[in-house]
């Protein structure tokens, strides 16, 4: 019927039938009371902004963009999507120079981690923390990820002649953190992969997710650097190479907010971009290759679930790849919002929010007693050591500590 | 990835069926696509509250036989019932939820307007009597928050009054209350909720007894024990008079407890909770359903021996309304509704509505048909059954519990 056709609304928004489960779940509501909330923000709010949209309202900065909302929504809104897109859409004033500087992860990266001598202990520094509060709006809280010394990049390009000899082949998409301040994590990856009879090799060109840019309202720029991934992931989905990456962040924006806030097609390739444990599982689980893990490895673990993995629905597979590594003691916990939202938390107008949202995921973690939380988001990363003093690991690096190389190798060679 | 069973819909029909499987050691699956009704839980479950003239049922057990053979109760055999019934309440209380009441009698809720409605199971919580015309209690005092416009007390003063009860009212406020008052569109139940914990309970107490010195009994609103019982029974045993919970506008607080509840009991079961994902399609073979795809998921199908489908009615989107068909969207069930929209719905609308009687088709042992012919392994439970109007008779509680109980025992006998 006609009007049935006529009646699809973007973003699910006509089928919002005002049951308010959403509110419910919003972390920042339950802290924050200048934030009129995801059911007036998005769906009630959009009917408003429609008619004219003098009435956006300056508040929807307060979203974290976490997607709990859309979890939690019965009749599949997305409530996020219609947030995001009212502030990009809405929102004209321009970007400061703070949210510029820690949206452009790319550009401070590189230049960060040529000078990293430099830059690291200079970021430490409670003068500096200092400055940038004050001057930046930085919060002082804040301690930067330290930068390595060269980048993830420049250590593969040295090991793309050995990577080429594996019968099967992936592209991995790295992230600006493995690039600038965590090269371990790509090279833990790369370790898995390999023993499994699995080559990595880099995309031909990588930017940023564009995560950051997106929450900063950084729009251009984000949809430029997502063309160009976009692209160079076609590339190595035609030639038959999944795409694999270890933030569960960057997954789900290239997966899902590209075609929703930036208006990029990636449909035909969608179903080839995984995260790293969700494409593991997925192998173990079809028994096409199998990790034999140490018999030493001891530890009693956690995992937090990153709200953007529980967006994505693979918490089950990083779950499921630790629960069958035999020494480690899986305590589960039920996850709740970190409160840092990648740059958001940095801000110091957010600061107190940030903390006030993660208490309840703090006190979960200190009260389940563990040695170690794993999590498939660097910024949750941050944010868990910072406020709890607990190591937190990307469960790809805590698979590659326990595995037993030489024994795996064995047990995969009719794969390579 | 394999399971025994998994179950389409994280309500209450689905979570206490995965639970019930999952104590007799299946691998059980619970795939969901948002958060459920049971958010919506006015603290009471109905076995068969009404007879089909709207006339109170004092003993459920007697009334039932006398059903139409299409009801779910016919089928699951009245025989069955007393012992379905009991087992129920036994996993709400292994969940840590307290309910009171038995199907051989059913009790009296008191609902927000201050009327006594018969029904089977209520919340420790919330007031209950065995006799409306001696409610037990002589002089109230009606408790609100400052600020709170979910519970009307004037209503409940004025059906009190009937039953020969003196009431009068207190508006109180504890600082915790007062800040949410900022929002006022969104102080709601469950975000006082939220707060009344820990040191606000002794403030809540002292401002109670305050107010109630000569009553009885003292009467609030459910805005209290978000995820367990505790709250209300450390405040209860810091208030002189009795004190008891009536309902409130949703979200409802108890019904997050239940849902929280039974939740985690059915994850410490060994159950996975696959929550915001949506089921892309099923495909069978031989008139068994073999697998199904989800959203999230993608090309990872999930494989069960038994697939139960508890998704609910209109409100859940179990059941899809177009002009001139109702569907069932997740696996294309049979449903046992015309085509006529004329036939839908009554003129008045306390009428008997036909609509409210709608459900997926099923034969005598809860198999779901697809195009006239029962699927060997796929079962429907809950509000989806249809065959019943639920609000008229009081009846949707005992459904979603029974039928879900009735359904994991048939399928745990026939897999021996």
């Amino acid at each position: 019927m006609e009007y049935q056709v006529k009646n699809i609304s973007p973003n699910n928004f006509e089928q919002c039938i005002k049951c308010t489960i959403c509110t419910v779940y919003c972390p920042v509501l339950a802290v924050n009371p200048d934030y009129p909330g995801p059911k007036q923000a998005g769906p009630d709010g959009e009917r408003y902004r429609l008619k004219n949209p003098d009435f956006y309202d300056a508040a929807l900065k307060y979203c974290l963009n976490c997607k709990q909302c859309e979890v939690a929504c019965p009749s599949n809104v997305r409530i996020g999507d219609i947030i995001q897109t009212a502030r990009l859409k809405y929102d004209h004033k321009p970007v400061p120079l703070r949210d510029k500087m820690l949206a452009s992860t790319d550009f401070m990266g590189k230049m960060a981690t040529s000078l990293s001598f430099i830059v690291n202990p200079m970021l430490k520094l409670p003068i500096t923390k200092k400055v940038m509060h004050g001057t930046l709006g930085i919060d002082h809280h804040r301690t930067f990820p330290k930068y390595a010394g060269s980048t993830f990049e420049s250590w593969m390009r040295h090991k793309a002649p050995d990577q080429s000899k594996f019968a099967n082949q992936v592209a991995y998409f790295h992230g600006c953190y493995v690039n600038y301040n965590n090269p371990d994590l790509g090279r833990d990856f790369v370790k898995i992969m390999n023993a499994v009879g699995y080559g990595v090799e880099l995309l031909e060109k990588e930017r940023c997710c564009g995560v950051a840019k997106i929450a900063n309202r950084m729009i251009d720029e984000a949809k430029r650097d997502a063309g160009i991934n976009i692209d160079a992931m076609r590339k190595a989905v035609n030639k038959g190479k999944p795409v694999i990456a270890t933030s569960s962040t960057c997954v789900f924006t290239i997966r899902d907010e590209y075609p929703h806030l930036l208006d990029i097609d990636n449909s035909d390739i969608r179903d080839s971009i995984f995260l790293a444990t969700a494409f593991i599982n997925r192998l173990v689980d079809e028994g096409k290759i199998k990790l034999v893990f140490r018999k030493d490895y001891s530890k009693r673990i956690t995992y937090h679930t990153p709200c953007h993995m529980q967006k994505l629905g693979w918490a089950l597979h990083s779950v499921s790849l630790l629960k069958s590594i035999p020494g480690l003691r899986f305590v589960p916990i039920e996850s709740t919002c970190c409160g840092i939202a990648g740059t958001y938390g940095f801000k110091k107008e957010n600061y107190p929010y940030s903390q006030a949202i993660g208490k309840e995921l703090f006190d979960k973690i200190h009260a389940a007693g563990v040695e170690m939380v794993a999590t498939d988001c660097e910024t949750c990363k941050w944010q868990i050591e910072m406020s709890t003093g607990i190591k937190t690991e990307n469960p790809i690096s805590i698979i590659a500590d326990a595995l037993d190389v030489e024994a795996t190798m064995k047990a995969n060679k009719n794969n390579a | 990835m394999k399971y025994d069973t998994i179950i389409i819909g994280g309500g209450l029909s689905g979570l206490i069926a995965g639970v019930k499987l999952a104590t007799q050691k299946q691998k059980v699956a619970i795939i969901t696509s948002g958060q459920s009704a049971l958010h919506f839980y006015s603290g009471s479950f109905g076995l068969l509250s009404h007879d089909e003239n709207g006339n109170d049922l004092t003993h459920p057990l007697e009334a039932i036989p006398l059903l139409p053979p299409t009801h779910p109760y016919s089928k699951i055999g009245s025989t069955s019932i007393p012992a379905l019934a009991e087992e129920g309440k036994k996993i709400f209380a292994d969940a840590g939820l307290t309910l009171v009441g038995n199907a051989s009698k059913n009790h009296y809720r008191l609902t927000p307007l201050g009327f006594c409605e018969p029904t089977w199971l209520t919340m420790s919580d919330y007031a209950l009597c065995e006799n409306p015309a001696e409610v037990g209690w002589r002089k109230a005092t009606i408790i609100n928050f400052k600020g709170f416009l979910d519970f009307m007390p004037g209503f409940l003063a004025d059906g009190l009054t009937r039953h020969g009860m003196k009431c009068d009212f207190a508006t109180i406020s504890i600082p915790a209350v007062e800040k949410l008052r900022k929002n006022s569109s969104e102080m709601r139940a469950t975000a006082i909720a939220k707060v009344l914990t820990g040191d606000n309970l002794d403030l809540l107490a002292m401002e109670i007894n305050k107010n109630s010195s000569d009553s009885d009994v003292v009467f609030m609103p459910a805005v209290i024990g978000l995820d367990s019982e505790r709250p209300i029974q450390e405040l209860r045993a810091m208030v002189r008079a009795k004190l008891l919970c009536v309902p409130v506008v949703p979200m409802s607080a108890c019904g997050m407890r239940s849902q929280i509840r039974l939740r985690r009991y059915f994850e410490k079961l060994g159950g996975t909770y696959i929550l915001g994902d949506n089921v892309a399609g099923g495909h069978f073979s031989n008139n068994r359903l073999e697998y199904i795809e989800t959203t999230n998921l993608g090309s990872m199908k999930l494989e069960g021996r038994n697939f139960i489908l508890a998704t609910g009615s209109f409100f859940s989107h179990g059941l899809v309304a177009e002009p001139d068909r109702v569907y069932e969207p997740v696996l294309g069930a049979d449903v046992n509704a015309p085509a006529d929209h004329s036939q839908w719905c009554g003129k008045s609308i306390f009428d008997n509505q036909p609509y409210m009687q709608f459900g997926v088709t099923t034969d005598k042992d809860f198999h779901v048909t697809f195009k006239g012919t029962p699927a060997e392994n796929v079962y429907a439970i809950g509000a989806i059954l249809g065959g019943t109007n639920p609000i008229r008779e009081g009846s949707g509680g005992g459904v979603a519990i029974l039928s879900a109980l009735h359904v994991a025992r048939y399928i745990l006998a026939s897999s021996l």
